[in-house]
């Protein structure tokens, strides 16, 4: 995963409250291999109608909002099932950053896994910038702050979010090298703990 | 001497082995569930071209995909997703609870069950309801599948510390009102981002005197209220319903195992960050009414009206969620027909589950079709022993085999367009049973209560003069 600290691009204002990730990705398109890229199911049921027609009222369905990088929601985007596939979708569709007042949790993780930015801000600054979608919007992961309509604009991402961001890591890189140290916690667990490694299964009641 | 310490804190405490930015930390995971859906995280893998750190610490179960209904026979990338788990377990080595196996269940019905989650365990798994596994004093949680390929590597995962908040609730509910009626009361209050960044301990009178299920129940939907887990400490109900269970320690091991565990308990001065106190007593069985867990009420109460709303978004959702679940704003939620029931899911389909459900459809026809899926290959043939299962189908309604089935729709089980579906799931989202379905969340009781009447009713007079 390539690093990034600086974004430039479209922003389209989604001005809808907890958006959960089987609106970003319905459960039906999770069998397919990412290979086969996800952007087409991105809120796909919401930007479609019941025939499969995109929704001309839909914000991501505006021409102006065409080639758009950057998301800007209402709060708790995100929430509900863990399912990385949401973020795949946000990721294929070309989006670099989720703009909003708060995220799933999960979500948030997965996202900074796979590059993408969650940046919160406040519910007043989030409306704002919806208000004036599309808009051209500047990200400086470094600084934590967003450039739009001549304002910067804070940003809130916890340190170790934005490290990731910036530097690509992949995690399992970083973890490997506290291989010893993983190696000792397991032994010690291990002595205190024996059962916590099960053998076989023998039912004795129930 | 230590500093006082909740439940949470000597969980993670013990788990920390290396230090982040921040406060975030490197921590051992004691059991890993995968399923069908972790394909991803094994595709990672296979890309690097590593291995399972600890097979002997990774249990795969085969639940979203199995295919519940008699002769239904999967197909195309239903029949690929299981194959692809079967491949991965026999490559990797580590044991799998796949179709056909006794064992087979929904993961979080499962596992439980089955001894694999203990007090003080980190438990990790590629699927949000993992926080139901805290019922028994475990730090459980969902993880995305880059997340799960970094546990099947190292065994450990990174994490930022979540606050903690003390949900304390106390009273006696009334027959009929539950764990499932509990949760979405504090959800619906707090809201779906309520407990966000939180590590919730359950505490109170009311939550002491649930049982292991309900306590599984409870702390299954802390997701839904967007925390990153729930936990109740082990007590004594705890150690009598994991005694005996087949990877539970025995003999002397149990002994050391209990001693460790009476220790986890939060000492009585140690401080939460947050605390929320709620009352079981004067509770109504509650329902979802729209597209939220949060958009919940008692049975007995009215729709909200848009117009009577202040703030113009809150107004736009209430209406957007009424008109997606075709309800008049005002009017009361009870007697609202429904066109079909299920009682299934990680968050209710445990044997006490079938068992209220029953109770209320004894010698009652439903007069709206449904399926019965038990949470467990082991539940149904213990509902089976019971007898539960000729209760349900002479009510009208399918008993079905084990899996995550009507709850996600991704085996096939699904709602149609428009459809309104009475369901003791966890998730009300749109087309979350089925594109265009409309979902009620609701306990057992009242699931069986909507089958019974066709409409959404108070299962409290159908309950009265019945035991459960």
């Amino acid at each position: 995963m390539a690093g990034w600290s600086r974004h430039e691009g479209l922003a389209v204002g989604l001005p809808l409250a907890g958006i959960d990730t089987d609106q970003l990705l319905p459960a039906r398109f999770m069998a397919t291999p990412r290979s086969a890229g996800y952007g087409r199911f991105l809120l796909h049921d919401l930007r479609h109608d019941a025939d499969g027609a995109p929704r001309p009222d839909f914000p991501l369905n505006d021409p102006a909002a065409t080639g758009a990088s950057i998301l800007i929601a209402r709060r708790n985007f995100g929430g509900g099932s863990s399912r990385e596939g949401a973020v795949y979708a946000l990721i294929d569709a070309g989006f670099r950053a989720v703009i909003g007042p708060s995220f799933g949790d999960i979500f948030a993780a997965n996202a900074v896994n796979n590059g993408l930015l969650p940046a919160r801000v406040d519910e007043a600054t989030a409306e704002r910038l919806i208000a004036a979608a599309p808009l051209a919007l500047r990200v400086d992961l470094a600084a934590r702050r967003l450039e739009a309509m001549g304002l910067s604009i804070g940003f809130e991402l916890d340190d170790q979010s934005r490290e990731k961001l910036i530097n690509g890591w992949d995690d399992i890189d970083l973890t490997l090298k506290h291989g010893e140290a993983i190696e000792r916690h397991a032994a010690a667990r291990r002595d205190a703990a024996p059962w916590l490694w099960p053998a076989v299964a023998t039912e004795t009641g129930h | 001497m230590t500093a006082p310490r909740t439940l949470f804190e000597k969980i993670w405490d013990r788990h920390v082995i290396a230090r982040g930015a921040d406060d975030a930390a490197l921590l051992w995971v004691d059991r890993h569930f995968v399923h069908e859906g972790s394909h991803h995280a094994f595709g990672k893998l296979a890309d690097r071209g590593l291995a399972v750190a600890q097979p002997a610490l990774t249990f795969g179960v085969a639940d979203h995909y199995v295919p519940t209904r008699a002769g239904q026979a999967p197909g195309g990338a239903i029949a690929r997703m299981i194959a692809t788990l079967e491949d991965n377990a026999a490559r990797h080595g580590f044991a799998l609870f796949g179709v056909g196996d006794p064992r087979q269940g929904i993961v979080h019905v499962t596992g439980p069950e089955q001894g694999l989650t203990l007090p003080g365990m980190i438990v990790v798994c590629g699927d949000s309801h993992t926080s139901g596994h805290g019922a028994l004093g475990a730090f459980a949680f969902g993880i995305g599948a880059t997340d799960v390929a970094h546990v099947l590597a190292t065994q450990t995962i990174w994490q930022r510390r979540p606050k903690t908040m003390r949900l304390t609730i106390d009273g006696r509910p009334t027959p009929g009102v539950g764990a499932k009626d509990m949760a979405l009361n504090w959800i619906a209050t707090l809201g779906a981002d309520g407990a966000r960044g939180h590590a919730i301990e359950y505490d109170g009178s009311a939550v002491r005197a649930l049982s292991v299920e309900g306590r599984l129940t409870l702390c299954n939907l802390s997701i839904e209220g967007g925390a990153r887990c729930g936990m109740v400490a082990p007590d004594e109900t705890t150690l009598d319903w994991l005694h005996g269970r087949a990877y539970a320690p025995q003999g002397e091991h149990w002994d050391r195992a209990v001693a460790q565990w009476r220790a986890l308990a939060t000492d009585p001065a140690a401080m939460f960050d947050r605390e929320v106190a709620l009352d079981a007593g004067e509770l109504a069985p509650i329902v979802t009414w729209g597209t939220s867990p949060e958009e919940a009420l008692p049975i007995t109460a009215c729709l909200p009206d848009p117009a009577r709303v202040k703030d113009p978004a809150r107004a736009g959702t209430i209406a957007a969620s009424l008109d997606y679940m075709d309800l008049k704003a005002g009017r009361p939620i009870a007697d609202t027909p429904v066109d079909q029931v299920f009682i299934g899911s990680c968050t209710n389909a445990r044997i006490e589950d079938l068992r209220v459900a029953a109770a209320v459809l004894a010698g009652r026809r439903a007069r709206v079709p449904g399926l019965v899926s038990p949470g467990s290959s082991r539940i149904k043939l213990q509902a089976e022993q019971e007898g539960l299962d000729r209760i349900f189908t002479e009510a009208g309604l399918e008993w079905a085999n084990a899996g995550c089935s009507m709850c996600v729709g991704m085996n096939g089980d699904v709602v149609a367009p428009g459809k309104r579906c009475a369901s003791t799931t966890n998730r009300n989202f749109r087309g979350r049973q089925g594109p265009g379905a409309r979902t009620h969340l609701m306990s057992p009781a009242m699931v069986a209560a909507a089958a019974v009447t066709g409409t959404l009713t108070d299962c409290r007079p159908l309950l009265e003069g019945r035991s459960v």
